[in-house]
């Protein structure tokens, strides 16, 4: 069968399979299971709206199921066995993983990412949003911080490498080294240590636009009066930025934060395609690509430990998020 | 507790001019209310006076100095916004206290002002609450708590009762009529749409109209003796009923002759010039008095009926383009309604306007 023919299938399924789903199950529940008639048509009548909200997240709850829950579990069942999945070795990998220098690198490098990206991505992104606020280019401005948004991951680390390639002809670094000090090149992507905050940096640069724009709606939100009575009472303008305006948006920046530290826990991209984790530059997701279709199970044990640094800081930003829709 | 002087203000947006020449004096003391249809100009007046907008044109002297290009901050006034405008962060007291905090006193000091403001304004036991566990009324005592706490040399009233429902506004206006009474000496300039609140506060009011001050007077005065056809119409509820006429008889009172067939005798004096004059004879609906007799000044039929209770509001049939005149009785009189009525009043209580102009003041 052709591909559009396949696609044009599938869409009819899913759409009137759908469709056929509620209506058929709605008949069953008013009809055969609790029919509105009969002596006991009115306890029906309740039970069948009861129930009715159920049919209607049934099939969320079964895809969620199988495509979230399910993984979960099966992941962390897999990384209790080797690596050809035959034999059950307990806690193995996990003691394995603890044992090796580089995941205990990983694992350093990655709290550096937790602690330097999302704050360096909110400090910009605030001072962004308040800077452009009343600026009559401010929104041109804003496009361009924004646009690294659009930029892929490994695109964006391609640019960078040639901002920091270890050629003054090419990378804009060692070009500014050469012009201000005549210094030789050199390859920064392997000073060690500090190599970490060049990579950092690439997905600061990234995420500033999305913490400058919704930290520039937040901005927007706040009621002009508070910071006019503010003016009143003898504010300067570094008092009511910081004693009006981030306390009242405060819920904000925690979202945004936490959602830039979730985003960090995933990124593998950067680190692999920069210094493929060389140089002492490796971190978790990327240590976790390294060895997967290598050995499953040492990398499901990578990625249950994700898992377990990322929960809390999900749990935090949805807490915050709702707490900001109330 | 200063004077202001307002010396031929004006504020322009580019090249729309919104306000000019704004000329008034504010003694020590005063209550000034500016009133005025919404768009007069008279918020931003009242915000130009705090430094939230520049001045365009014209000085502004507070305490007999010119404050036109000082920051809000250091022109001695302080602000109660409609929207309250309460720092949500903050506690009750930290909103009260963070002018002083941010001007350097001492905590002592502090501590001693919010406690004074907050027992003025029975506000203790709020003390260590946001805001946003406060009801209307009370975040607007906080507001005006905040400003009591910096013990400005004017307070500025932007619409302060507008955001309360109708009980709590006339609970609310009789505390701030309290406050200023416990507190003479202070200046307080008070901004509003609503003329009860003008009338029941000022003790001057100014009604801004058109870009430009309307009359300035006592409540009493602008109702009594308005200047002109708006300020007769805009201060009174129901508005004023104009009646085109001419001039017949001048003298000590003078007579007018009606359009529409009516005449009255107005205790306006008059000369002997005026005779022939078109005027427009003012008449408040609360001073009609229903007559049989043949001199009456308005005749037409009843077409609605409002009994309030207390009084009964007539709507008569409209003739022609103008409103429709209306009439305000003591007491029940439905059985008005439908009815041809003839009307008449005190000649103290008309007014003669002569193109837009009141008589009294040419």
């Amino acid at each position: 069968m052709s591909p559009v023919l396949q696609g044009a299938a599938t869409i009819l399924i899913g759409v009137f399979g759908c469709i056929g789903y509620f209506y058929a199950s709605n008949i069953i529940l008013d009809r055969v299971l609790f029919p509105a008639r009969g002596p006991k048509a009115g306890r029906n009548i309740n039970r069948a709206n009861q129930v009715r909200p159920w049919l209607f997240l049934f099939p969320a709850i079964f895809a969620l199921g199988l495509y979230l829950v399910y993984p979960v579990v099966g992941s962390f069942y897999r990384s209790l066995f080797d690596r050809a999945g035959d034999d059950f070795i307990g806690l193995g990998n996990y003691i394995d993983l603890i044992n090796e220098p580089t995941f205990r690198t990983a694992v350093f490098n990655n709290f550096l990412w937790i602690l330097v990206v999302p704050a360096g991505s909110t400090f910009f992104g605030l001072a962004a949003a308040q800077l452009t606020d009343r600026l009559r280019w401010g929104n041109i401005a804003k496009s361009l911080i924004f646009m690294p948004m659009a930029i892929s991951f490994v695109g964006a680390s391609l640019i960078w490498k040639f901002v920091y390639a270890n050629n003054a002809d090419i990378g804009l670094i060692n070009a500014a080294r050469e012009a201000l000090f005549g210094a030789e090149p050199l390859d920064v992507l392997q000073i060690p240590f500090w190599n970490n905050f060049f990579l950092m940096f690439i997905l600061i640069w990234i995420q500033t636009g999305f913490a400058m724009v919704i930290l520039s709606a937040a901005l927007r939100g706040i009621p002009e009066e508070t910071i006019e009575a503010a003016i009143i009472d003898g504010a300067n303008p570094f008092q009511v930025f910081f004693r009006i305006k981030v306390p009242q948006i405060m819920g904000t920046i925690v979202v945004v934060w936490t959602t830039i530290t979730i985003l960090v826990l995933k990124v593998f991209d950067i680190v692999y395609t920069m210094t493929g984790g060389n140089f002492g530059t490796q971190i978790l997701p990327s240590y976790m690509m390294g060895y997967m279709f290598r050995d499953n199970g040492r990398a499901t044990a990578v990625a249950f430990v994700i898992m377990v640094i990322v929960l809390p800081v999900m749990v935090w930003n949805i807490v915050q998020a709702r707490r900001e829709q109330r | 507790m200063a004077d202001l002087r307002l010396k031929d203000i004006a504020k322009a947006y580019g090249e729309v001019e919104v306000l000019s020449n704004i000329n008034l004096d504010i003694k020590k003391g005063e209550l000034i209310v500016f009133v005025g249809p919404s768009g007069c100009g008279k918020s931003t007046l009242l915000r130009m006076i705090a430094g939230l907008e520049r001045i365009t044109g014209g000085d502004l002297h507070i305490d007999g100095m010119r404050v036109n290009d000082m920051p809000p901050a250091q022109r001695g006034i302080a602000m109660v916004f409609q929207s309250y405008a309460l720092y949500p962060h903050m506690t009750v007291r930290e909103n009260m206290a963070f002018a002083l905090k941010l001007a350097g006193k001492s905590k002592q000091e502090t501590e001693q002002a919010v406690n004074k403001a907050a027992d003025m304004l029975q506000l203790g036991p709020y003390l260590d609450r946001l805001p946003k566990a406060l009801s209307g009324g009370q975040r607007q005592r906080v507001a005006i708590g905040r400003s009591i706490v910096r013990d400005p040399k004017v307070y500025l009233f932007d619409e302060p009762l507008s955001n309360l429902d109708a009980a709590l506004r006339v609970a609310t206006r009789i505390e701030i009529a309290q406050l200023k009474e416990s507190m003479p000496d202070s200046t307080m300039i008070y901004v509003t749409h609503d003329q009860v609140e003008a009338m029941t506060l000022a003790s001057r009011i100014v009604v801004l109209a058109g870009g430009g001050i309307s009359q300035v007077g006592t409540p009493l005065e602008l109702y009594q003796k308005p200047h002109n056809e708006f300020v007769a119409q805009f201060i009174g509820s129901p508005a004023m009923n104009l009646l085109p006429g001419e001039i017949v008889e001048t003298g000590e009172t003078t007579l007018v002759r009606l359009s529409d067939g009516g005449q009255a005798r107005a205790a306006i004096p008059t000369r002997e010039a005026d005779k022939g004059m078109q005027v427009n004879l003012g008449v408040r609906p609360e001073d009609v008095i229903v007559t049989e007799g043949d001199e009456f000044l308005y005749r037409g039929k009843v077409e609605i009926t409002e009994a309030l209770g207390e009084l009964t509001v007539l709507y008569f049939e409209k003739k022609g383009e103008a409103p429709p005149f209306l009439g305000k009785l003591p007491g029940v009189h439905a059985q008005l309604r439908g009815s041809p009525v003839k009307l008449r009043a005190e000649p103290e209580n008309l007014h003669l306007f002569h193109e837009g102009t009141s008589l009294l003041y040419r």
